[in-house]
Order: C-alpha cells, then sequence, then structure tokens
C-alpha cells in the first residue's frame, strides 16, 4: 500500500466519498443561494435570512465542504504535477510549500466565514 | 500510391535526443495493418527497431502510438490511422525508451506484480478441480481477455504522472479479475491494499483505456466495480 501521510483521510476511499459528499453539499448550497438571489433580495430578508440559525449551520457546513473539497483536489493536483518524479527534489519543497499554502489560505477562509457569520 | 510514414528513432546510447525520421512506403494501393508498413521500412532502413511477435493480435507485443492513439500494429489497418496519407508512429507515451518503438515496460509490470495475479485460496484443494458455477465463470468475462499490451495504461494521464504509485488501467483490471473469481478467497486481503490514495483513486475516469484497448474490454468500469466494493467493506 501507497503511504500518503498529507492525504486528507489518508485513505483513497475515504477521501473519494468526502470529495462526493461535499460537492453535493456545496451544490445544495450554491442551488438555495442561487434561488433566493433569483427570487429577489433586499437588504433586509438578506440580513434576517442570516440571521436564522440554520442558514449559519447550512453556511458553516458549506464552507467546511468547500474547505475539505479544496484541500483534497489541490492535493491530487500537487501530487500529480509537483512530484519527485518529475522534477526531482524541487518537486518535494514546491509541493509541500504549496500545501502549506493552501492549508493557510483554507484555515483564514474558515475563521473569516465563522467571523461573518456570527459577528454581525 | 506512396504513404508518408514518419517513425520516431532514438538510441539512448549514440542519439543526443530523439527525432523523427521520414519514410516512403510503397503499400501497392492496400488497405495494409501497420505492421505490414513497419516491415516494408524496416526493409529499406534495416536499423529500425520495434517488438511484434504474433502478427494477429494475441501477444500484445506491438503496442505503438500511430497517429496519437495507442494500438496493436498488427490489428490496425491503415484505413483506419491514416489521415491525409500521413501516419506518425511514436512508442507508447510515458515509459522509458530503450530504442526506437521499444519501451521499458518494467514499471508497467511492477504495477501488474502489485495486484497478485493470480489465483489464491486456502481452503484444502479438492481431488480434481476447483469448481464454478457458469454464473460464477461469466463473471471472468471482459476482464481475463486481457493481453498486457499496456496500451490502456500509457494513454492514461494518471498513469504517466505517477506510474510507480498508480496501479493503472491494465493493472486494476487484472485486480477485479481476482477479486470477482468466486474460487478466490483473498478477496479482503486484496481489498485492503488498494484503500490508499494512489493505487485505485488516481483513476478520475478519464476513460482513455476503455477508447484504446485493442481487445475491446473496460477498466473504468472494473475500476468502478473495485471501488463499491471498497465501499462496501468499508461502510
Ligand atoms: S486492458 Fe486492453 S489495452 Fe489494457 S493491457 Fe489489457 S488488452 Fe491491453
Ligand atoms: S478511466 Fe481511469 S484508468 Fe482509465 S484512462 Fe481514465 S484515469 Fe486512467
Ligand atoms: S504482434 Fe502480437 S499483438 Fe501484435
Amino acid at each position: 500500500m501507497v503511504t500518503a501521510v498529507t492525504s486528507f483521510g489518508r485513505s483513497g476511499l475515504s477521501d473519494w466519498l468526502l470529495q462526493r459528499i461535499s460537492a453535493v453539499i456545496l451544490l445544495a448550497y450554491f442551488i438555495c443561494i442561487g434561488g433566493t438571489l433569483l427570487g429577489g433580495v433586499d437588504y433586509a430578508s438578506w440580513k434576517a435570512m442570516f440571521e436564522l440559525t440554520s442558514m449559519r449551520i447550512f453556511s458553516l457546513l458549506a464552507v467546511l465542504s468547500l474547505a475539505a473539497h479544496a484541500w483534497i483536489g489541490m492535493w491530487a493536483v500537487l501530487t500529480d504535477y509537483l512530484t519527485e518524479r518529475l522534477m526531482g527534489n524541487k518537486g518535494n519543497v514546491l509541493r509541500i510549500a504549496f500545501q502549506i499554502l493552501c492549508s493557510l489560505v483554507i484555515f483564514v477562509y474558515v475563521v473569516w466565514t465563522v467571523q461573518i457569520l456570527w459577528g454581525y | 500510391m506512396m504513404l508518408n510514414v514518419s517513425i520516431y528513432r532514438y538510441n539512448p546510447e549514440t542519439d543526443s535526443e530523439p527525432r523523427m525520421q521520414d519514410f516512403q512506403v510503397d503499400t501497392g494501393g492496400k488497405d495494409l495493418m501497420v505492421l505490414d508498413v513497419l516491415e516494408l521500412i524496416k526493409s529499406q532502413d534495416t536499423t529500425v527497431v520495434y517488438r511484434r511477435s504474433c502478427r494477429e493480435g494475441v501477444c500484445g507485443s506491438d503496442g505503438l502510438n500511430m497517429n496519437g492513439k495507442n494500438g496493436l500494429a498488427c490489428i490496425t489497418p491503415l484505413s483506419e490511422t491514416v489521415k491525409n496519407n500521413k501516419l506518425v508512429i511514436r512508442p507508447l507515451p510515458g515509459l522509458p525508451v530503450i530504442r526506437d518503438l521499444v519501451v521499458d515496460m518494467s514499471l508497467f509490470y511492477a504495477q501488474y506484480e502489485k495486484v497478485e495475479p493470480y489465483l489464491q485460496n486456502d481452503t484444502p484443494a479438492p481431488a480434481i478441480e476447483r469448481l464454478q458455477s457458469p454464473e460464477d465463470r461469466e463473471k471472468l468475462d471482459g476482464l481475463y481477455e486481457c493481453i498486457l499490451c499496456a496500451c490502456c495504461s500509457t494513454s492514461c494521464p494518471s498513469f504517466w504522472w505517477n506510474p510507480d504509485r498508480f496501479i493503472g488501467p491494465a493493472g486494476l483490471l487484472q485486480a477485479y479479475r481476482f477479486l470477482a473469481d468466486s474460487r478466490d478467497t483473498a478477496t479482503n486481503e486484496r481489498l485492503a491494499k488498494l484503500d490508499d490514495p494512489f493505487s485505485v483513486f488516481r483513476c478520475h475516469g478519464i476513460q482513455n483505456c476503455v477508447n484504446v484497448c485493442p481487445k475491446g474490454l473496460n477498466p473504468t468500469r472494473a475500476i468502478g466495480h473495485i471501488r463499491n466494493m471498497l465501499l462496501t467493506r468499508a461502510t
């Protein structure tokens, strides 16, 4: 078995399953938001919607799904193209650097979302 | 009618880099197989190197890239591949070239070896043979026919990038061939060895493998079955 400590769930199956589940959650969220926008919103109704605890939980779930989805996706891309096989040791250095960058960006987005959702 | 053929030439011992060499081949107006054309070229220039054996699509030696598509030279008629009277022949992509059209298949075989492509059964052997119902035998159709020509794996981008970690369509088709065999008792051990992020899950369902298999086999479907078995086992 090939070991992979930086993959999300460390198992191919769990990554694969999570990738599908998070995609479904994101789709549902965007349909919900899209539907609301198409139905017409103003500031007051938009604000009221995001004051509902259910909407905040749904939004948080969507952002966490996005975070997992992005991590799994970026990990797959990086381990395809930035590898020791393709570019020697430079591949390892670049890949780890990009992974750290990705996790930082994802982390900031998650914290920022929580702040937006519960901060106003 | 003279056919324009362009052949990939490379001898790592003497050439600093690969080059394409052009030939004019008289096909006598016949719809020859690509392998026939290679034989005609060899009579013009004996230094052109390629593999072939059975010349009828059973041995899997002459997997080549013809006008951009992998296939067996011996059963690919010119009418199927030639466009604008031009035929470009390259070695299978993604594997190291030994010479001209001959590639080093070690990585490909190493992946095949990983799936332990032989029947495993630790129950006492019966006096004559291990029986199988016709229905169970049918489950192996579309799997056992693989001739290991490597046309599929070398057309798979996931295999190009990770030939050392992704088993590839050919190996996975054989993995499923033994997972699906009612006489094999190592199913769980086999599945456990496939549950990492690379061996099976590097397949993104691009289906290049299905598109090129000269035997008309469907590795993508077999990979889907393996995924379902892993899922059932884990949930
Ligand atoms: S699955 Fe088809 S293309 Fe792949 S090695 Fe077997 S016969 Fe060749
Ligand atoms: S379906 Fe999977 S194995 Fe087949 S070419 Fe695509 S990625 Fe490779
Ligand atoms: S020479 Fe045997 S498959 Fe083509």
